[in-house]
């Protein structure tokens, strides 16, 4: 099932006028090449118009996308030799994130990301993405572990947010980010975050506080959810549209105000469109980021880490 | 005042309050407890801590009311103190809460911090203000917080944080969320040069504040009755479609699942806490 989008409505509808008009050549003596040429050209105009001037709720719609590629497909086309590893060592092994090891451009690499479903079965298994404590902590043994084996960590991030649920809060969610936010600022390891889709708030972030932070060009990162900022703000989540702009939660915002430091371009429409291509465009950040960071000494790793962090905010 | 009013003196009859004027409460002079519902004088109130003499409610606490109850006369010197938040996303409304909110509070921002004296014991501190802007936090909020434990870092004092707010500030957006960066980074910088941190959760101690400096220190305590929790409880129900107990995330359900050390009332605070800061003097590595 192909999930159709709102706003690509009036692209869907144009391209099957040409395939249908293309059918009845095929069946017929009729020459309609001129009139398809026409319409490819009018499709290929109305594509750019409706993707290259995205609203900021039109890209939330775009990385919610049902078939947005997700972690696993990321680490299948990017790595190689990855190896899946499981469980926090405390409570249990939480499928809404994904850790393990693998290689990249030869190197050893620890891995890490969030990952929804692909359908509702896998949906429900994983949680739609959204970690309860025991995930955070898995997460974190890993990120131990790379600083010991001096493997990089990558994450990928792709989450509603952190579980809200009364197992989540008994076990401690809070405790979990927190201290993955702690711990994350003293890994003597270069650390690069990558928002593939939604970065929900303090459950994205808690595998997140990296040396550089890249996002997918339609990807989102926010503080709350456009539907949860609007019920507060206007006492109704239909003024979603309006909050993701009021936000500012888009790539590009994003980077003039500082909090990211690349925007990895999409097909147009989005990754989904072309994942291959995506998949490429990824490994190439990574690869560029990787060489610069490797240069780093480890002492002047972390401190620049920090220096970065403390200086985002704007006051008097 | 018109001359022919003063003529015509109104007659005044004695009136009998009706049922719903006896419940509202005179402004400025009189408060209803959160939990029993009684009435009490502010005077009285006050002299309690803003702790209902009747049935031990913990109401909010000023931050300055905060300070002066713990600190030893004229020890506190306060930091950072005019930072102000600007408007970097052009938020709708939001310069005209925060000033509606400086009026109320008489506050530049959602904390207050310094350094002072708890019964001889040197200390950082930082206040958080649930009164303004529902203590939430922006990049004033973050950054006074994360300076202030960068001071006690190179002052090698300890620092106490007593957390009051529902979390990220939405209309600093993104910049709010950075903020659990920074001042989480804050602590582990300052728990490598050996630094001691206290944590006092006071009501409410959620979201995006619970879910960084807040859940990270040395010791945490929490005044009775407190809500302390990452997700909101409206949220947890919806998604869970079942109803949560009442003591769901207070202070007391937090002790019961391992979160926090001890639960203790702000009468005791000042004299715990002392305790507390006396015992990293003489055992630890600090002077």
């Amino acid at each position: 099932m192909k999930q159709v989008l709102e706003f690509e409505k009036p692209i869907v509808e144009l391209r099957e006028k040409i395939n249908e008009l293309k059918n009845l050549t095929k069946d017929s003596e009729m020459d309609l090449s001129d009139e398809i040429k026409t319409l490819e050209k009018r499709l290929e105009k109305l594509e750019f118009g409706i993707y290259s001037n995205l609203s900021p709720w039109e890209k939330v719609q775009i990385a919610r996308h049902a078939d947005r590629p997700t972690t696993l497909e990321y680490i299948e086309m990017i790595f190689t030799d990855f190896v899946e590893l499981h469980g926090d060592r405390l409570y249990g092994d939480d499928p809404s994130i994904v850790t393990g090891i693998a290689k990249f451009c030869n190197i050893p690499v620890t891995i890490i990301g969030h990952q929804r479903g692909k359908n509702t079965k896998d949906n429900i298994y994983r949680n739609f993405g959204s970690p309860h404590p025991e995930g955070y902590r898995k997460a974190l043994r890993q990120m131990k572990l790379a600083a010991k084996f001096n493997r990089p960590i990558i994450t990928f991030i792709d989450t509603k947010g952190a579980h809200p649920g009364k197992a989540a809060e008994e076990r401690g969610q809070s405790e979990a980010i927190a201290r993955n936010l702690m711990e994350m600022g003293s890994l003597q390891v270069p650390i690069i975050s990558v928002v593939i889709g939604e970065g929900g708030s303090g459950g994205a972030l808690a595998i997140g506080v990296a040396d550089k932070l890249h996002m997918l060009e339609n990807a989102t990162y926010s503080v709350i959810s456009p539907e949860g900022a609007a019920s507060i703000l206007w006492k109704d989540s239909k003024f979603a549209s309006k909050a993701a702009e009021s936000l500012k939660i888009t790539a590009s915002d994003l980077k003039e105000l500082g909090i990211i430091d690349q925007i990895i371009p999409e097909p147009k429409g989005g990754a989904h469109k072309d994942i291959q291509y995506q998949a490429e465009q990824i490994a190439q950040y990574i690869k560029d980021t990787l060489m610069e960071l490797k240069e780093i000494n480890r002492d002047e790793l972390i401190e620049q880490r920090w220096e970065k962090y403390k200086k985002i905010g704007f006051y008097e | 005042m018109l001359i022919k009013n003063f003529f015509t003196k109104k007659k005044k009859y004695a009136s009998i309050p009706s049922e719903k004027a006896k419940q509202e409460i005179p402004q400025g002079l009189m408060l209803k407890c959160e939990g029993c519902q009684k009435i009490f004088y502010i005077r009285e109130w006050s002299k309690h801590l803003n702790v209902c003499p009747e049935c031990g409610y913990h109401h909010k606490l000023p931050a300055h009311d905060r300070i002066d109850s713990l600190m030893d006369e004229g020890t506190f010197e306060e930091w950072d103190q005019h930072m102000t938040s600007k408007n970097p996303l052009n938020f709708p409304n939001y310069e005209e809460k925060l000033l509606k909110d400086k009026e109320k509070t008489e506050l530049a921002e959602a904390v207050v911090t310094g350094k002072g004296k708890i019964n001889g014991n040197e200390t950082a501190i930082a206040v958080m203000d649930a009164q303004f802007r529902m203590g939430s936090m922006g990049s004033v909020v973050g950054d006074k917080i994360a300076k202030a434990i960068e001071r006690a870092r190179e002052l090698q004092i300890p620092i106490i944080i007593f957390t009051a707010s529902g979390g990220a500030r939405m209309q600093e957006g993104m910049l709010s969320l950075m903020q659990m960066a920074k001042t989480s980074i804050a602590v582990e910088r300052f728990n490598r040069s050996g630094g001691c941190m206290i944590v006092v959760m006071t009501n409410p101690t959620t979201g995006g504040v619970s879910a960084s400096f807040a859940s990270i220190g040395d010791y945490h305590f929490a005044e009775p009755g407190a809500l302390i929790g990452f997700a909101g409880r409206r949220i947890i129900e919806q998604t869970i479609r079942e109803k949560l107990p009442k003591d769901f995330q207070t202070a007391e359900f937090q002790l019961e699942h391992g979160q926090i050390d001890k639960v203790i009332p702000r009468s005791e605070l000042k004299q715990s806490l002392s305790v507390v800061l006396n015992l990293h003097q003489v055992g630890g590595g600090q002077a």
